[in-house]
């Protein structure tokens, strides 16, 4: 890679793509401030109408919100560039991630929204304080709602930067102008959020999907025999993959996972599929949908945004038989160029700028529902709970609107300060936190045996274990820390996700506590929710909150 | 427990359901996911597809069968467990309101 010279086509701004790509983004803009009249709210000085969209989207809105969670710079950018660099276990994996992701939010995604719909839960940690009246547990699934999301947005940072990059904008003489598309994208980003909250993504995702539609359709029917068919693309993929790593010396990555990576292709995306339910972002898409079926019958059709996604991870491997160079403006090999390099070699201009507007708009949704998410967790769940109990409707928006900017400053903070190179490391990262929540969260739908005390250490345990583990992975080339999510795995000894081994560790430790807790008779708290309340369907009353909460008066549980 | 005057559904119970076609649907959704986690099953490179290995054309078609196996499981679960409506259900408070009301 490092013997590779500066294409020509990098070399200059592409005025054409350019052009395009930012008369798009002000059709976008346009629709985003467009939005907030859509489906009249009476005021979006209020917390529900800003970060809930008034709670009225119907099966396709969120059919369009839940693929705002996968179609993103995930997609885009970070899969195909590490299916480019490193092959098929650090990127094919997102395949099996998007198909098991259904079976698994089947199971337990109704049960949430019933009982979320009987007592107006929005975020997990909500649902979480009602089922063990804990507020302690409450804010640390809270906070690592809010933690997780920040390098999740970060990646679709650097697919912004990445494609602005490409078009030629930004340069390597000063320490500003390197950044600037960074600061471009985060500008755009914030201005978009902080005006129309979840409103303006909802809108814009029609856009959004349309073009990526387009795009998809266009490149993955057109490039494959323009660079010499499938066949010769696998081929040119193996002969790259094979080849040793002039750092380690190990060949460059996998075509096809062997026998002593089986346990990290699993583990990655197993512990991918289960961790994304967790994150606010897309427990409000979910949550915001009309009734418990919706995200059933959304769960046997969302699969067709993973083949297109499988699709869109062999482009990687396309880009290695057409020769894509992908060089950063400062002269340096940056593998998530790949895609953008890839379609602006491979197109007439006026269409990179087309692709180029559908991977910076497919990353500025889903990045603005984020912030969003993470900031409805802050403002309910910290703010209202903690720190200003008798908070106005008008406080808690605007607060909400701060922390979305806050929760996107750090954002950028992660995008500068850890490596780059391997975007998709940023979701895994982000993998490694909020699974940690999932007994707190999934458990807890089905049983309250587990004790809340035991489930907030084993949640602290796992934490701790994930983030020291993480932090301890090396990257060989740069010699930077969280290099990557893989690590040996106890007593099995094969590499393997760390997400995963965290989780697995933080639940024997909240196993084991629960009995110590329950031998001990230590107080479980109450539970205000009662079995019938995780059947509910729209048109069930919601449960009216008493000054003595119901389940005193009915005696159970 | 409720007053068995106002409503004679507890709710403080799991709704009716037929184990049976519940079975049915918790194996529909288990199918894809044992496929997928058998990583050696399918880490091969023959038979080739039109040019595709084993390995990426076999989880292609695990997008059309998850998806397929996941409708059925939907179809299943709607007739197992049909929904027990909670309208009858009123909470102490509001009970309390009728009561004085005079209903």
């Amino acid at each position: 890679m490092t013997a590779m010279l500066p294409a020509a086509a990098n070399t200059g701004v592409n005025y054409t793509a350019l052009a395009v790509l930012i008369i798009l983004f002000l059709l976008v803009t346009v629709m985003g401030f467009w939005a907030s009249k859509w489906r009249q709210a009476t005021s979006m000085e209020s917390l529900d109408e800003w970060g809930l969209g008034g709670r009225k989207f119907g099966t396709w809105v969120t059919w369009f919100l839940l693929g705002g969670d996968l179609y993103t710079a995930y997609t885009f950018v970070a899969v195909p560039a590490a299916m480019f660099a490193l092959g098929s276990v650090s990127g094919f994996f997102a395949v099996p991630y998007t198909i098991v992701l259904y079976p698994i939010i089947f199971i337990f995604m109704s049960r949430l929204w019933s009982v979320s719909h009987r007592h107006g839960y929005v975020t997990p940690a909500d649902f979480v304080r009602g089922r063990y009246g804990s507020r302690g547990l409450s804010l640390a699934v809270a906070l690592t709602g809010i933690l997780a999301t920040m390098p999740y947005i970060a990646l679709q940072l650097v697919g912004i930067q990445a494609v602005l990059e490409v078009a030629g904008v930004g340069g390597s003489q000063n320490v500003i102008a390197k950044d600037l598309p960074l600061f471009i994208a985060f500008a755009l980003l914030a201005a978009y959020t902080y005006s129309s909250g979840l409103r303006a993504p909802a809108v814009i995702a029609f856009v959004k999907d349309t073009l990526i539609y387009l795009v998809i359709i266009v490149a993955v029917i057109y490039l494959p025999s323009k660079f010499g068919g499938w066949d010769h693309i696998f081929g040119a993929a193996q002969t790259k993959m094979a080849k040793p790593n002039p750092v380690t010396g190990k060949p460059t990555g996998a075509f096809i996972p062997n026998s002593q990576q089986y346990w990290a292709y699993a583990t990655l995306a197993f512990g991918s599929a289960m961790a994304l339910f967790m994150y606010p972002h897309s427990i409000t898409a979910t949550l915001s949908s009309g009734s418990r079926n919706t995200i059933r019958r959304n769960a046997s059709i969302l699969p067709a945004y993973s083949f297109v996604l499988g699709l869109l991870a062999l482009l990687g491997w396309v880009a290695i038989a057409a020769g894509t160079k992908p060089i950063g403006l400062d002269g340096k090999p940056n593998a998530q160029l790949v895609i953008p390099q890839l379609f602006e070699d491979s197109f007439p201009s006026w269409f990179a700028g087309v692709a180029f507007a559908a991977i910076a708009i497919g990353a500025l949704v889903p990045a603005a529902i984020m912030s969003i998410a993470a900031a409805n967790t802050f403002t309910r769940n910290v703010y209202k709970e903690w720190l200003k109990p008798d908070a106005t409707h008008a406080e808690q928006a605007r607060v909400g609107k701060l922390v979305s900017l806050i929760v996107k400053a750090f954002a950028l903070v992660f995008v500068l300060t850890l490596d780059k190179q391997n975007a998709i490391n940023f979701q895994l990262l982000g993998g490694i936190w909020i699974l940690q929540t999932f007994p707190a969260l999934v458990f807890s739908l089905y049983t309250r045996w587990f004790h809340r005390w035991a489930l907030l250490a084993g949640w602290a345990v796992g934490m701790i274990y994930g983030t020291y583990t993480a932090y301890n992975v090396i990257n060989p080339a740069t010699k930077s820390h969280f290099g990557g999510s893989l690590a040996a795995m106890p007593i099995i000894g094969d590499l393997g996700y760390i997400a995963l081994t965290a989780f697995v560790i933080n639940v024997i430790i909240a196993a084991i506590l629960t009995f110590v807790f329950n031998a001990m008779k230590v107080d479980n708290g109450v539970d205000e929710t009662i079995r019938g309340d995780y059947f509910a369907d729209e048109g069930d009353p919601r449960v009216e909150k008493l000054e003595t909460p119901i389940h005193l008066q009915t005696g159970t549980q | 427990m409720v007053n068995p005057e106002y409503d004679d559904v507890d709710h403080d119970t799991v709704p009716p359901a037929n184990k049976g076609l519940l079975v049915a649907a918790g194996v529909l959704l288990a199918l894809p996911m044992i496929a997928l986690a058998w990583v050696g099953s399918y880490a091969r490179v023959e038979p080739k597809l039109g040019g595709f290995p084993f390995f990426i054309w076999y989880q292609f078609l695990w997008v059309f069968l998850c998806s397929a196996a996941t409708y059925t499981a939907y179809k299943l679960v709607l007739k197992a467990r049909p929904h027990r409506p909670m309208l009858g259900w009123r909470d102490a408070e509001t009970r309390r309101r009728d009561e004085e009301s005079g209903r």
